[in-house]
């Protein structure tokens, strides 16, 4: 086989951007209804493995991974409505509950997955996009998963629907302003329920991914923290569903990054690149804070002096 | 006031557990000193196809002797966390011998429970007790890297790109020692078989290990072997890309059906049993405990179906000298990647030169940078 040198690394990125970042682009979308809602949910880490752990045993004990996400699903938008129902209570800041359930999420996933981390759960399938590719790697690189194509589709399809239909309106009025929900006749706690709902529900998804896909299986280490990132995802990707799909890629890349350079035989700064999506998010938090004013496109109701 | 060192909390309460309870906490230590009791701590989950399932299934072999009980527990941070759950297996369960099994957990946690608790004995497992250690401390290891020469071997004659990989975790003597004899023993089929390292930085980051087989097999690499925790996600992973593979820990063969040739894998089985013998006979344990095939601390996972006659036939006669004791493989003329002879012509560096745990080179050949 050729030496593929640099364009090795091109190609790893490119097949790293689509391996990677489907969890990153499922929460980042579930996180972006929720926090267009007028809520944030910092727990979709905890859902993200407790969602892991679900599907991985769902998945064993049915024998199908479909079911696998739905279990996955399902237990996501338990969370969710639980998160959800606290925050509905009076004075009780969504803050520190999405904390609370961050800790509980990962600790009922590791309890509960003690079980599962040795027997093998039967994998979500690859479609190949390229069968007749006779260069292996890129042939693997175009191996896709159905989610991630789902969740493509997703991030169009919410890009399309919060600007242009009823719901839409309503999710995002309940976030600027709970007064004006009100006022045209929406129940601004109802809205923020079903959107902290689904927003679980699309994490628990992205964990299903991780332990019936890639890397494909569920140990307690599964997750290292990329729900966390994802939350911090939506706030540079300004509330946008699409600008969240594009970050999602570029995250899924930057992970790839470190690997890849090693293969080659670069090994200078070996360890700045495997830092390469958390030195990422940094850098753009930087760039995009602005010294005046709250962030362009938040919500209002995110605002901590409302 | 504040509580001197000496005195923890934990003492405390079980001072005024005492006060309170005399009589009911007498008997249950009455009842206790019947059998012996074992701590084993574990970094990870008990059953990770990894390091620590080989500690269990040692662990285990100690469970079926008599007169023993013995104590688990998984997942404990390589932080005061170690302190706190040895603290909880001597003065609750009155453990006598205590095996905190993962390499973080020696300096400074161990030795400092080894100072406090002077009549519990402590083996950790690493290379790392010294003369000047606490004598009822202790280290023991085993020279796996004889079994990941035997598997370089193999990998040598199965490669037809004759480029490998190693998926390993951090840059410390045992793992460099590792790369070194798995590229030496391929380069003994073929000498212009060269290794390529991936670092990922730590023991268990399931998507780094992944994206790193990965890229591996987008190199051309096409047998891939590693060192960490948990081999399961590079084994998955590179069977799904259709390479080869060699395990490390345990057997991961039922992982990989298509590519899993052979594997390093440990035994600890004979270093507990051995310990708990002799605690038990009441005779002193050994402070340093070392061993290869030949003292069975170390063996290899069966043969692959897929793996050719000849490649057999050259690691069983390699295996058979080292298991006779009279093989080296670290033998002068080596060289490191950067071109410098690390071990000069005629020199040997047989298994018990603790030169070589020490290890800081990269030997010729192999892709990566310490």
């Amino acid at each position: 086989m050729a030496d593929l040198g640099i364009a090795g690394v091109a190609l790893a990125l490119f097949g790293g951007a689509i391996r990677a970042s489907t969890p990153f682009l499922f929460v980042s979308l579930g996180e972006c209804l929720t926090e267009l809602s007028g809520r944030i949910n910092l727990g979709l880490e905890g859902t993200l493995v407790c969602g892991a752990m679900s599907a991985y045993g769902a998945a064993l004990l049915s024998g199908s991974p479909w079911l696998g996400v739905l279990a996955a699903a399902l237990v996501g938008a338990l969370l969710g409505a639980l998160h959800a129902g606290l925050c509905s209570l009076a004075r009780v800041n969504d803050i520190a509950v999405g904390i609370a359930l961050m800790v509980l999420g990962t600790g009922l996933a590791f309890f509960f997955g003690k079980p599962l981390i040795q027997p093998r759960a039967p994998m979500l399938p690859a479609l190949p996009l390229c069968p007749g590719c006779h260069f292996a790697p890129l042939r693997a690189a175009l191996d896709i998963n159905p989610l991630f194509l789902i969740g493509v589709a997703l991030a169009f399809v919410l890009h399309w629907g919060l600007a242009n239909t009823r719901p839409g309106l309503v999710l995002r009025t309940a976030g600027d302003s709970g007064a004006a929900a009100r006022a045209m006749g929406y129940a601004p706690l109802l809205v923020r329920l079903w959107a902290t709902m689904a927003g679980g529900a699309l994490a628990g998804i992205g964990g299903a991914f991780l332990s019936l896909y890639y890397p494909g299986s569920w140990n307690e280490g599964l997750s290292s923290g990329q729900g966390l990132i994802a939350v911090a995802l939506v706030i540079f990707a300004r509330w946008r569903p699409l600008a969240c799909l594009f970050a999602s890629l570029l995250f899924g890349a930057a992970g790839a990054l470190g690997p890849a350079l090693q293969s080659i035989g670069v090994h200078q700064g070996t360890y700045l690149f495997n830092a390469a999506p958390y030195a990422l998010t940094l850098a753009i938090m930087i760039a995009t804070a602005s010294p005046r004013g709250a962030l362009a496109g938040a919500p209002a109701e995110l605002a901590v002096t409302r | 006031m504040s509580l001197g060192p000496s005195l923890s909390r934990r003492t405390l309460l079980g001072m005024s557990g005492g006060l309170a309870a005399g009589a009911f906490v007498s008997s249950r230590r009455a009842r206790a000193a019947s059998a012996l009791e074992i701590g084993f701590l574990y970094v990870g989950a008990r059953d990770d196809y990894g390091y620590n399932q080989a500690h269990a299934e040692g662990a285990a072999a100690v469970k079926a002797m008599p007169g023993v009980k013995v104590l688990e527990e998984e997942r404990i941070p390589e932080t005061i966390d170690v302190v706190k759950s040895m603290d909880s297996m001597i003065e609750l369960d009155d453990a006598a011998l205590l095996f905190p099994t993962s390499f973080g957990y020696y300096n400074p946690f161990v030795l400092q429970e080894a100072r406090k608790y002077p009549k519990v004995q402590f083996r950790h497992c690493g290379g790392l007790w010294t003369e000047k250690d606490p004598k009822n401390a202790g280290s023991y290891f085993g020279y796996i890297d004889e079994c990941q020469y035997l598997s370089g071997i193999v990998a040598g004659h199965v490669s037809k790109s004759k480029k490998l990989g190693f998926v390993a975790a951090k840059p410390i003597p045992q793992v460099l020692r590792n790369i070194n004899a798995f590229t030496l023993g391929a380069q003994r089929v073929d000498a212009t078989i060269t290794t390529t390292v991936i670092f990922t930085g730590d023991w268990s980051l399931p998507v780094k290990e992944a994206e790193a087989t990965n890229a591996l097999a987008d190199q051309g690499i096409d047998v891939v072997t590693c060192h960490v925790d948990s081999p399961k996600v590079t084994i998955q992973t590179a069977e799904g890309r259709g390479l080869y593979t060699c395990g490390y820990h345990v057997d991961q063969a039922p992982l990989a059906p298509k590519g899993y040739l052979t594997g390093a894998e440990w035994n600890w089985a004979t270093v507990y049993r051995g310990f708990v013998a002799d605690r038990q006979a009441g005779k002193p344990l050994a402070n340093f405990v070392r061993g290869g095939l030949r003292e069975g601390i170390v063996k290899t996972s069966p043969y692959g179906a897929m793996v050719p006659a000849a490649a057999r036939a050259q690691a069983d006669a390699v295996k058979a000298k080292l298991v006779a004791g009279d093989y080296v493989i670290f033998k002068g003329p080596v060289a490191d990647n950067t071109g410098k002879e690390v071990i000069a012509a005629g020199v040997d560096h047989g298994q018990t030169d603790l030169w070589l745990e020490k290890m800081d080179w990269l030997a010729a050949g192999v892709i990566g940078k310490t």
